[in-house]
């Protein structure tokens, strides 16, 4: 449990201390929330849908989190390259308490960015259904951190270098943002796209968000809490798995 | 300090006692056992008790006191040999060096030892127990410097020995008390809570010594530990770990090119060149041996004047990465 406890307060305490990291790692959530969330407002209005920042607010605080949680995995690399992951595989305690402790560590820093973004789109206008909404809402968020996090340690402990991860935010992280209906309704999409959307986990994510905090979801939310849940075992098996491959 | 040091050490099982190996042959085990009980005798009865074995050279078979067993050890990777059936002894308290080339094997052993690589054939033995085996129970007993940094540069020093104290369930208060004896110890305790990122190549270095000190392992693994010091950062260090060696009885297994280090540090030395064991002994035994009056000379002679090009694999280059990274 103290290793669980180290491992995690020094993910959260590395994050606390890069303040330069915060503020740019907030900037693209930030470019799409102004850019499309204003842009396409008036397209969106027009189209008898509403609120079109209402609509995405849930799905940028969405991309926010995956998109920190996906770091995390470079964290990873970073400790490869840096060494301080040797000085962890080395100790004499279970790998799989150290995967935990590293992956509720990413988790808690892309909660903590999803809830700055969350604040900031309260500023632009946005307003959850009620003020209950919000803590379960958040339930939500952890979940899809929780989800991604583990995700990224499985993908961080099975490639080695830099590069490798250029190709995974390129081929993995930018689909699964797009594809997860955090734009675009899901309704009345083409089979394709519709199927697409289906796989990707972070959909069910920002459906339950938009769920909870706007009232409006696709599937339902148990069913989306449902889904998060399975995912997630899945992926932290697999994180675990691939962690304890690791060769130093 | 030595009452801290007990306090924090795990339950002693004694050399070879509680260290049960499946994978060595019945009549190996048969010798363990004997040699487990008579422990408490007379050193010269257990002497002449022990059978001889045609694996080991006489003088291993004398050594009661062995810490470290290896025998017949190979770690091959694809067609490439790294280290071709080493056998060698390290005594409880020494300071034990492996001296040789680039590429040599010294690495690859002290990964075997550490648990981190497995070996392809023959066993190993650390404190009595098989790091094959029982990986997590050797973990305890030792405390590694790898070649390569293992520091978290973004935390502060203490961060560093703290996190490592929780990973070795060290309990809090001997975590705190020990880990400023050993800061003090390698002047480190006024920059304790600075960052590691500001510290200079030889600061890191002591406080890796440090840190891998913190848990009082039994055995402290030194790969090249010295490698791109100042002379002044060298000599600091070593009295360092040689006073360590004395008043805490560590035992100190290092690896190294410099002949001077070797020579000075070490009570024994291994020289090994293409994955074998050239020669065992105190400096001046290898001198007599080779009929040579510097370590130097001595290395030479053995292992030949030929420059070694070491294959550049993928994690030289990742090592190389990181060195620019790092500035």
């Amino acid at each position: 449990m103290n290793v669980i406890y180290i491992l995690w307060l020094r993910e959260v305490k590395k994050y606390l201390r890069s303040r330069a990291q915060i503020v740019a790692s907030l900037g693209t959530p930030l470019m799409y929330l102004a850019v499309l969330g204003f842009g396409l407002g008036p397209v969106f209005r027009k189209a008898g849908q509403g609120s079109y920042l209402q609509f995405m607010a849930p799905g940028v605080i969405g991309m926010t989190v995956l998109f920190t949680a996906m770091f995390s995995g470079i964290a990873m690399l970073w400790d490869r390259q840096f060494g301080f992951l040797k000085e962890t595989l080395v100790a004499p305690v279970p790998r799989v308490q150290i995967m935990i402790g590293r992956t509720l560590g990413g988790a808690t820093v892309a909660v903590i960015q999803g809830a700055i973004i969350f604040a900031v789109t309260l500023i632009a206008g946005f307003r959850p259904a009620s003020v209950v909404a919000v803590p379960i809402a958040f339930l939500i968020i952890a979940l899809i951190a929780v989800v991604f996090s583990a995700l990224a340690t499985a993908i961080g402990s099975s490639i080695k270098e830099m590069q490798g991860f250029q190709m995974v935010m390129n081929f993995l992280v930018m689909p699964l943002w797009f594809l997860s209906g955090a734009l675009y309704p899901l309704e009345g999409l083409p089979a394709v796209l519709a199927a697409f959307t289906r796989v990707d986990p972070l959909t069910y994510g920002i459906d339950g968000v938009r769920g909870t905090m706007i009232g409006a979801a696709h599937f339902g939310v148990s069913f989306d809490v449902v889904v998060l849940l399975g995912v997630g075992v899945v992926f932290v098996i697999a994180g675990a798995w691939r962690f304890s491959k690791i060769e130093v | 300090m030595v009452a801290v040091a007990q306090l924090v050490r795990a339950p002693d099982c004694g050399s070879g006692g509680c260290g049960f190996n499946p994978r060595q042959p019945p009549l190996f085990k048969l010798q363990v056992a004997q040699t487990a009980k008579l422990q408490g005798r007379v050193a010269q009865t257990a002497k002449l008790q022990a059978a001889p074995s045609p694996t080991c050279s006489r003088e291993d078979n004398l050594s009661e006191n062995h810490i470290i067993r290896v025998q017949h050890l190979v770690r091959s990777f694809g067609t490439l040999i790294a280290v071709n059936d080493v056998s060698f002894d390290v005594h409880k308290g020494e300071t034990f060096a492996f001296l040789g080339p680039n590429g040599a094997g010294k690495t690859t052993t002290i990964k075997m030892l550490t648990t981190v690589l497995r070996p392809t054939s023959g066993t190993l033995e650390l404190d009595g127990l098989d790091p094959v085996v029982q990986p997590t129970q050797v973990r305890t007993r030792f405390g590694v410097v790898f070649q390569d940094p293992s520091l978290d540069s973004e935390l502060t020093a203490w961060e560093n020995v703290d996190i490592h104290g929780v990973l070795y369930h060290v309990p809090r208060r001997v975590r705190h008390e020990r880990g400023e004896t050993l800061l003090k110890l390698f002047e480190l305790w006024d920059r304790r809570n600075d960052l590691v990122k500001t510290f200079s190549g030889g600061m890191r270095r002591r406080l890796e010594i440090a840190r891998g000190l913190l848990h009082t392992p039994k055995v402290l693994f030194l790969d090249e530990p010295t490698q791109g010091l100042d002379p002044q950062s060298r000599n600091q260090m070593w009295t360092i770990v040689k006073n360590l060696n004395a008043t805490e009885g560590v035992t100190v297994f290092l690896t190294t090119h410099y002949m001077d280090e070797a020579d000075r540090v070490a009570d024994r030395i291994a020289i090994i060149d293409h994955g074998k064991i050239v020669a065992t002994g105190s400096s001046a035994e290898l001198k007599q041996q080779t009929g040579t009056e510097s370590l130097e000379a001595a290395f030479l002679k053995l292992t030949g004047t030929s420059i070694r090009d070491e294959e550049f694999s993928a994690q030289d280059r990742m090592r190389q990465i990181s060195r620019v990274w790092r500035r």
